[in-house]
């Protein structure tokens, strides 16, 4: 439909921009950032004919950007986060060094049944930002003796937040703006120290994860492996991922402001990091660190662990990005394979293109018409049932029937057969009385005239009566 | 702590009470890094916005944007020559530009509306302008149902609709008060006093309040509506810009004139220079920041969160006959009954 389409009068302007908003393209991005005074007149014609028109003065719009971010930050800002890996690893104690605190929780047990997920949710606070952070971890991952459905769980449990959402999403009266996001963000790996390569537990957890949300690898208790080591590990590692096919988290490397140490970090990756909730007092200052007999590891020495990257890596640049991608990418995925699963379609065969509206509509007719079908089938079978019986019934009725009528046409016929002796038997009388009236007429008439012809007569007639 | 079990599924997590921490005793995390990273993401996207002028032609209404975004954005009608047909019906024109400033990229669209008003028979000449409307959000509806859906939806809905007020002095007219009946329900609406230099003072002060209380008394909620104000501060900040300033009385030039040793803008007169940015001579000044510079970001989200949303909802509920409040898939394809409907067995 074009926009600016009107009734008769077809004049009207064309709309001239009608790619999504990436489509202007109006020049580098370094270009932009360093001309930052007000009424930049750029002067180019973008490619899908969008004006780009010069400001003649201060118009105020650059307050934009504060105005969201304003109103974000007074709604506050979610980021949730699951941590995988075996038991003892340190999921928990690299949780509290990365955001300083001490979350509740007791060490597991290696005696879980099934691998199971804890979740819990706090609110922090930072300056005037609120987040509302979830840690998700594993519970009694990797101590069973038959590890094969190990990654279900969480498999489960992630694709049960993306329902969630697309559950509220598909609502018609939903209220997405002041929805609890409790979509997996990011996914934090943990790798055992072995110095070897990853375990085949591993791939498969990862292989399997890898499409439903951003996967960091990361090396947990890497004190326990010497420097050589960590890079021999570390090119192992990424040599079986890339091998295997298994996609992890990239930091971006589009925005030039952090391309730079993105792209450095990503060489790093996975980070070999050190969890401690201690502080031992080195040198003047009271650090976190972990004390050996041979030694201090600190925590917050980039010479001794990557937990610094990390963190950089993790909140102070790339927390945004985390939280899009999962939603650009993962969510929409899962939210594509299940409507298409459910049976909708974008567009039919005939390439006519199906709204969602539409295709459930006609879902729902097919259903109401199998009901119908069903129903009708139902009734056909009663209805054959009924008719049979009738016809047995109609048989029998008609046979007797036919007895019936048999029986009274021998009656009939007996009764005419009566009638007519009868009959036949009325006529004799009949006759015989005729002629003895007339005899007797004529003896009277006889008599009175008295003549033996009349006698002899009658004799005669009499004798002929008889005949 | 809420353990989740792996049979038969894990629920969503539902968390039962967030502990509350506060980590500025705690030593610094970062988290406020966020807001940069946010700020940062934005201004590489980009901003929309779609802005509506209707009024009746004359009005001062493409001046008035210009003025507003100090470049040329919308067609000024008085350059239309005099052979040019007057449209029988109102049409909807909708031109985009982009423009920027100190880093921030704006694709603005300006929707004009001309022929609005100006016909002799004016019944339903807001149709084609609602019209105009729901499409949009019709538009926007259909990318976001889709499976493969885009990355980014282009964003075509009007996010504010300037309605012209007529300088009369007197009250609001009845296809003023028509208008913004009907469209204030789908969007939101700022009315404007156009040419407001043919006012007095006090008759603008007299003008403003009688258009108030009409307003009011008709039940036309124009933005910023009460009933979506968040907090205390939202409140007391809008209610003052309710009660006090709007409708913001404007006059709109792009021509510069020389005042005092400096360059304004406004428009020159034999009895003096009325200046459009100065708050004495007429409330540009006031508009122009509420607009862009203070609520930008919220017409966009009451329009996304509010009408868009309302719209959504009374389509689904219309299409669908679904109950409200029920989810789409909640009501999709139960399975089959295995048993058949009973019948004489």
């Amino acid at each position: 439909m074009a926009i600016g389409a009107s009734e008769p009068s077809g004049s009207l302007a064309p709309w001239p921009c009608r790619a999504p908003a990436h489509g202007c393209p109006l020049g580098p991005g370094t270009a932009q950032a360093k001309r930052r005074r007000a009424g930049v007149s750029l002067g180019q014609k973008a490619g899908e004919g969008c004006r780009t028109v010069p400001l003649a003065g201060h118009v105020g719009f650059d307050s934009l950007p504060d105005q969201l971010v304003n109103k974000s930050v007074s709604q506050g800002f979610c980021f949730n986060i699951l941590c995988v890996g075996e038991t003892g690893l340190g999921k928990s104690t690299l949780m509290d060094t990365l955001f300083n605190t001490k979350f509740e929780g007791e060490p597991a047990t290696h005696t879980q049944p099934g691998v199971q997920l804890r979740s819990n949710t706090y609110d922090l606070q930072e300056s005037n930002v609120g987040l509302k952070l979830t840690i998700v971890s594993t519970v009694g991952f990797g101590d069973q003796i038959n590890k094969e459905d190990s990654y279900k769980p969480i498999v489960e449990f992630i694709d049960a937040q993306f329902e969630a959402y697309l559950q509220e999403e598909l609502k018609i009266r939903r209220v997405l703006h002041t929805y609890h996001d409790s979509r997996i963000h990011v996914c934090l790996y943990f790798i055992a120290p072995t110095g070897h390569s990853l375990k085949s537990l591993d791939l498969v957890t990862m292989k399997k994860l890898d499409s439903k949300v951003n996967i960091i690898p990361i090396i947990a208790k890497a004190d326990a492996i010497s420097k050589s080591e960590l890079t021999k590990f570390k090119i192992k590692i990424t040599s079986e991922l890339v091998s295997n096919g298994v996609q992890i988290y990239q930091f971006p490397t589009d925005d030039e402001s952090v391309a730079e140490i993105n792209g450095t970090m990503n060489a790093h990756l996975p980070f070999a990091v050190i969890g401690s909730t201690e502080e031992l007092k080195i040198g003047n200052k009271m650090m976190r660190a972990r004390q050996y007999p041979w030694g201090t590891v600190q925590v917050e020495n980039e010479a001794h662990c990557d937990f610094v990257k990390l963190r950089e890596m993790l909140i102070r640049v790339n927390m945004e990005d985390l939280r899009e991608q999962t939603h650009t990418r993962h969510y929409e995925l899962y939210r594509r394979c299940k409507l298409e699963e459910m049976g909708f379609k974008d567009t039919d065969p005939d390439s006519k293109p199906f709204s969602l509206q539409e295709t459930y509509e006609a879902k729902r007719n097919e259903f109401l018409g199998e009901l119908q079908k069903k129903e009708e089938e139902m009734r056909q079978m009663f209805v054959q049932r009924v008719k049979e019986k009738e016809a047995e019934l109609k048989e029998a009725e008609k046979e007797l029937h036919e007895k019936f009528d048999r029986l009274k046409k021998l009656h009939q016929d007996e009764k005419k057969k009566l009638e007519d002796k009868k009959k036949s038997l009325d006529d004799e009388v009949n006759a015989f009385k005729q002629r003895k009236t007339a005899a007797e007429l004529l003896q009277s008439q006889g008599s009175q005239a008295g003549g033996s012809q009349t006698l002899k007569r009658d004799k005669e007639k009499k004798n002929l009566g008889f005949l | 702590m809420s353990e989740l079990v792996p049979e038969p599924r894990p629920k969503p997590a539902v968390p039962m009470k967030p502990m509350s921490i506060n980590s500025n005793l705690l030593g610094y995390i970062g988290i406020d890094t966020i807001i940069e990273q946010m700020r940062k993401k934005t201004m590489k996207t980009g901003f929309d916005f779609n802005i509506m002028v209707v009024g009746q032609s004359g009005l001062g209404k493409s001046t008035l944007v210009n003025t507003l975004f100090k470049s040329q954005v919308s067609r000024k009608a008085s350059s239309w020559n005099r052979e040019e047909k007057i449209p029988k019906t109102v049409e909807i024109k909708a031109i985009g530009h982009v423009i920027e400033e100190g880093g921030v990229k704006m694709k603005l669209t300006v929707i004009d509306t001309p022929g609005f008003g100006d016909q002799i028979n004016n019944e339903n000449c807001w149709e084609p302008i609602e019209k105009y409307i729901n499409e949009q959000y019709e538009k926007f509806l259909k990318e976001e149902v889709n499976i493969a859906r885009k990355k980014r939806i282009p964003d075509t809905r009007v996010h504010c609709c300037l309605y012209f007020i007529s300088p009369t002095g007197h009250s609001l007219r009845p296809l003023d008060l028509e208008f913004m009946k009907h469209l204030s329900k789908v969007v939101n609406i700022i009315p404007v006093i156009a040419k407001a230099d043919t006012m007095t003072l006090e008759e603008k002060s007299e003008f403003k309040q009688r258009v108030r209380k009409e307003l009011e008394v008709n039940g036309i909620e124009f933005y910023p509506q009460k009933e979506f104000d968040e907090d205390l501060e939202d409140k007391t900040e809008n209610d003052k810009i309710r009660q006090e300033s709007m409708p913001f009385a404007v006059v709109g030039s792009d021509k510069e004139y020389q005042v005092n040793g400096k360059r304004v803008l406004g428009r020159k007169t034999p009895w003096g220079i009325i200046e459009v940015e100065n708050l004495n001579h007429c409330e540009f000044a006031l508009l122009r920041d509420f607009v862009i510079r203070t609520h930008l970001q919220d017409l966009k989200e009451v329009t996304h969160n509010i009408h868009y949303e309302t719209y959504r909802a009374k389509r689904l509920n219309d299409n669908g006959g679904l109950p409200p409040g029920e989810g789409l898939l909640g009501t999709v394809l139960p399975p089959v009954p295995a048993t058949p409907c009973p019948t004489a067995e």
